[in-house]
C-alpha cells in the first residue's frame, strides 16, 4: 500500500479544507481500504469523516433525514425505516455481510466503487481507473456487467444496493455547500466517470421523502446471501379498483448507476394492475437495453423481477 | 504530517498504546505488534471473515479497519470472549462450539466465534436480516438467520451444519 497520511475531521468545513490534492474523504474503509491494497486507490491522505456529526437519522415529517456518516446496520435496524421504507431496509440488508455493514457508511456505500474486475486489477486496462487505456470487459469477462446505459469506454455496473431503493423512493443527496442533487445527477451519464461530484466534495446527508405506497426491494445473486447483484429491483405500486395509480421501478446491477425505470413507470400509470400489463412495461424498458455476448440473460432475469415484485405489491 | 501516529486500543480489557504506520490494519496490528493472534487472516480483503472482531462490541472485519482510524476503541477478540464469564474459561458459545463439533481445522474459528457473539447481540437489539419476513416485528433466531447473518463468515471444511447448530443452543 501507498504510504499517506491521516487525519479525522470533525467538521464539515475541516473535513473540506484537509481534502487536499491526492486526498480522500475515509468512511467506513470496506471499498476503500481494499482497493488502496489493491493498488487501485493511491491517496497520499485520508480525511477520516466517520466522527462528523452526521451520524444520525432524523424524521423528517414523513420523511427521513440520514446522515452520511450513518452505519448501514444501523439504517437497516431503526424502526422507522422498517415501517415505512420497508424496501430500503430490505435493500441494506441484502447488501455485503454483517460485519461490513457494521463498518459501512451510507456517504461510503453511494460512492463505492464498481467491482468489475478490470477495474480492480491494476495489471489490466480500464478507462475507469487509466482513462484511454481501454475496456477489454467488452470483449472479455462481463457476465455480470452493465446491459443498458453503457458505452464503448466502459460497461461497469454500479454495485449498491442501497443506492438502488434510493434512486426508486426520489431521493436527495445532500453535498457540502453545493445543495442537493438527486441520485441520476449524483451519478450522471458518463459511465467512465463514477459520479459527477468533485473529489473535495462531502455528502453530509440523504434526504428520503414521504413514500405513500407498498414498496420492496428483491436481489438475484450466485449465491443465497454475500454477494452482489445480478440484477436487483425496489419497486413500489399504488392500485386502487385494478388500476396502477402510481408506481416507482429502480433495478440495480444493470448499469453504471441505478437504473430508474422511468419508461416501465409511465407505461404503467393509469392502466390495469395485471401481469400483462407489468410484462409490457418492463419490456418498454428493457428494449433500450444492449446486452453484450455474455450478459443477454440479465434481460429475461430483469423482465421478470419486474413482473413478480409487482405482482406481490398489488 | 507523519505517516506514523500514535494508536491507542483497549485490547480485551488491556490498554495498548503504540506507534503504527498509518498503513497498517487492525489485524495486522493485533497479530504482528501486539502478539493476539487468534484473529486469523484468511483473504485480507474482508470477504471470508476469520479476522472478525467486536470493535466497541460490533463485529467488524480487522483486515479492513486502519489501525489509525480505531483509535481510541475497545477490540475484543477471540481471547476475550471468555472473561465475559470465569476467567479463562469457555464462554457458553466456545462451549457449544465445541460439544457441537462446530469446526474442523479451526482456522475460520475465532471469526466465527467473535461473528456469532457479535450477531447474537444484534438480534437481542431486534435487528433483522435479509430473511426477515416482516421488518416490524421482532424474530427469532432460526437456522435460517442464523445462516443469513452468518454469511460473512467462511468455513471451508464446510462445518456450517454445526456451526449453526451451536449458534442456535446459545441463541435459545
Amino acid at each position: 500500500m501507498r504510504p499517506f497520511t491521516y487525519a479525522r475531521a470533525t467538521t464539515p468545513d475541516e473535513a473540506v479544507a484537509q481534502h487536499t490534492e491526492g486526498a480522500a474523504y475515509l468512511g467506513g474503509g470496506t471499498n476503500l481500504v481494499d482497493l488502496m491494497r489493491l493498488g487501485v486507490a493511491l491517496p497520499s491522505h485520508l480525511v477520516d469523516v466517520t466522527r462528523l456529526p452526521h451520524a444520525q437519522i432524523e424524521t423528517d415529517g414523513d420523511g427521513l433525514l440520514i446522515g452520511a456518516a450513518v452505519r448501514n446496520s444501523d439504517l437497516a435496524a431503526h424502526a422507522v425505516v422498517r415501517e415505512r421504507f420497508p424496501m430500503l431496509a430490505r435493500a441494506v440488508l441484502t447488501g455485503a455481510s454483517g460485519q461490513i455493514r457494521n463498518m459501512a457508511t451510507v456517504g461510503g456505500n453511494l460512492l463505492q466503487r464498481t467491482r468489475c474486475p478490470y477495474f480492480q486489477d491494476v495489471t489490466r486496462p480500464c478507462n475507469r481507473r487509466d482513462p484511454g487505456t481501454g475496456c477489454p470487459a467488452r470483449e472479455g469477462e462481463h457476465e455480470n456487467l452493465a446491459i443498458l446505459g453503457h458505452t464503448p469506454d466502459c460497461v461497469a455496473t454500479h454495485p449498491s444496493d442501497m443506492a438502488v431503493a434510493l434512486a426508486a423512493l426520489d431521493a436527495r443527496v445532500r453535498v457540502h455547500g453545493r445543495g442537493e442533487t438527486g441520485l441520476d445527477d449524483l451519478y450522471g451519464d458518463d459511465p467512465v466517470r463514477a459520479s459527477a461530484l468533485r473529489p473535495d466534495d462531502l455528502i453530509t446527508h440523504v434526504r428520503v421523502p414521504p413514500l405513500a405506497m407498498r414498496g420492496t426491494y428483491r436481489k438475484v445473486r450466485e449465491r443465497a446471501s454475500f454477494a452482489f447483484a445480478l440484477v436487483s429491483i425496489a419497486a413500489a405500486l399504488d392500485v386502487a379498483d385494478g388500476v396502477v395509480r402510481d408506481c416507482r421501478i429502480a433495478l440495480g446491477g444493470v448499469a453504471a448507476k441505478p437504473w430508474r425505470a422511468r419508461r416501465a413507470e409511465a407505461a404503467l400509470r393509469g392502466g390495469p394492475a395485471t401481469e400483462d400489463a407489468f410484462t409490457r412495461a418492463a419490456d418498454a424498458e428493457l428494449a433500450a437495453a444492449e446486452p453484450l455476448r455474455d450478459n443477454g440473460y440479465k434481460i429475461p432475469l430483469a423482465r421478470n423481477l419486474v413482473v413478480r415484485t409487482l405482482g406481490e405489491l398489488t | 504530517m507523519p505517516e506514523e501516529s500514535l494508536v491507542t486500543l483497549v485490547v480485551n480489557g488491556r490498554t495498548r498504546r503504540i506507534a503504527v504506520d498509518t498503513r497498517t490494519s487492525v489485524l495486522d496490528l493485533l497479530r504482528e505488534r501486539l502478539g493476539v493472534t487468534g484473529p486469523k487472516k484468511g483473504c485480507d480483503h474482508g470477504q471470508c471473515g476469520a479476522c472478525t472482531v467486536l470493535l466497541d462490541g460490533r463485529r467488524v472485519n480487522a483486515c479492513l479497519v486502519l489501525a489509525v482510524a480505531a483509535d481510541g476503541s475497545r477490540v475484543t477478540t477471540v481471547e476475550g470472549l471468555a472473561d465475559a464469564g470465569e476467567p479463562g474459561e469457555p464462554s457458553e458459545l466456545q462451549r457449544a462450539f465445541v460439544e457441537c463439533d462446530a469446526f474442523q481445522c479451526g482456522y475460520c474459528t475465532p471469526g466465527q466465534l467473535c461473528s456469532a457473539a457479535g450477531m447474537l447481540a444484534e438480534a437481542k437489539d431486534g435487528w433483522p436480516s435479509a430473511v426477515t419476513d416482516d421488518l416490524a416485528e421482532p424474530t427469532d433466531l432460526t437456522r435460517e438467520e442464523i445462516r443469513e447473518r452468518m454469511s460473512g463468515n467462511l468455513c471451508r471444511c464446510g462445518a456450517y451444519v454445526n456451526i449453526v447448530e451451536a449458534v442456535r443452543r446459545v441463541a435459545e
